[in-house]
């Protein structure tokens, strides 16, 4: 396993940004799936009281 | 057997090639997550997007915005992935060509196990979501979109025949099909004939292209036309495919699915296309082909473009009827 404390700058630099990238399409992900969550049983719901 | 790194192929090309030096190949430059997005194929992706807009929209059916901006995601993401394990796949010929030697993968940014693995994700992912939210329709035509971009396209056609982007225009075809099936479940004659457009489109578009950059292909002993059959037979075949694409842009007109200002757009556009493919098959001008090329994008964008306007601003009441 490598040394972190061996490693460049840059490679921490974009180490991070990397993380944070996935970090933040993870999140998207949560948003989305909890999105059409609602939107699926909003009109599930909907169609059931009518 | 297992297929080398896409450093370790950069690494066999620099021993093997002896007129040309991939660029920047071999470089341990850390892989920022621009890299990561470069291998969606941004550009490609907007103009996908915008395609399969126009089919969510020309569907003329009342979507949920979150459903169908989930079924946009989806189809871009699609779209991404594909670049991805085409990127993957291709990065030995994409080192021996200036146009691609710097893509994330032949340059050693990003380990082409890497990108395999990002395309295999994406594609997963976006059809499932795809299929999961919105319909099994629109989710099935995207993995057939996938599948005969990464497969058909990129693993046998590309180096097998210089048919290859005739037949696998159907990928890039594709996207208004899926955007109308997302829309309504279903996909009508109007869905496909703007499929169709665009696969008419995708050779003239394309060749002009490839005879700008015919020494690339060549290097890489990718079969494009140009390199296979030679200038004159492109330019011929450019001529004939404008030929057709240019009534057939017309036809939208006369089945309900575009309006007056389509039909304009698609008249004076077409007009304008057969002009230049003409000119190309005569002056035999390299000038002539980039013209051609810049002009089919703006063609496209504005016949689709219309389109989208004409059913946004409801104007398909002035639309011709057979």
């Amino acid at each position: 396993m490598s040394d972190p404390n061996n490693e460049s700058e840059a490679f921490r630099k974009a180490r991070t940004g990397r993380n944070i990238a996935i970090a933040l399409g993870l999140l998207a992900f949560v948003a989305l799936v909890f999105a059409v969550t609602l939107t699926h049983l909003g009109g599930n719901v909907i169609s059931n009281a009518t | 057997m297992a297929r080398p790194s896409g450093r370790d192929r950069v690494q066999i090309l620099k021993t093997t090639t002896t007129d040309f030096e991939p660029a920047a190949a071999g470089v341990a430059a850390p892989a920022r997550w621009q890299d990561y997005l470069l291998l969606l194929k941004p550009r490609v992706m907007s103009l996908v997007v915008f395609t399969a807009l126009a089919g969510l929209f020309c569907a003329g059916v009342p979507l949920n915005p979150v459903l169908a901006g989930t079924a946009i995601l989806c189809i871009a993401i699609g779209a991404g992935a594909s670049g991805a394990l085409n990127m993957w796949y291709d990065a030995d010929i994409d080192a021996l060509m200036r146009r691609t030697r710097n893509r994330p993968v032949p340059s050693g940014r990003v380990q082409g196990a890497d990108a395999l693995a990002m395309g295999i994700t994406l594609s997963l992912f976006s059809v499932g979501i795809m299929g999961l939210a919105v319909n099994l329709l629109a989710a099935g035509l995207l993995a057939f979109t996938i599948f005969f971009y990464a497969i058909v396209y990129t693993m046998w056609l590309k180096r097998a025949t210089p048919q290859n982007i005739v037949i696998g225009g159907l990928a890039g075809a594709l996207p208004p099909a899926v955007g109308w099936a997302a829309a309504s479940g279903t996909a009508p004659l109007n869905a496909w004939l703007m499929v169709a457009i665009i696969f008419f489109w995708t050779p003239p578009h394309f060749w002009a292209l490839s005879l700008t950059t015919n020494d690339d292909y060549r290097r890489a002993g990718v079969p494009m036309l140009p390199v296979a059959k030679g200038e004159p037979a492109t330019r011929l075949q450019i001529l004939i495919y404008s030929l057709v694409l240019v009534p057939l842009a017309l036809a939208p007109a006369f089945t309900g699915l575009g309006g007056w200002a389509y039909l304009a757009i698609a008249g004076v556009g077409g007009a304008v296309f057969i002009a230049l493919a003409a000119k190309l098959f005569v002056g035999k001008d390299k000038v002539d082909a980039k013209r051609l090329f810049g002009f089919s994008i703006l063609y496209l964008f504005l016949l689709f473009a219309a389109l989208l306007g004409e059913h946004l601003a409801g104007l398909r009441p002035l639309a011709l009827r057979l």
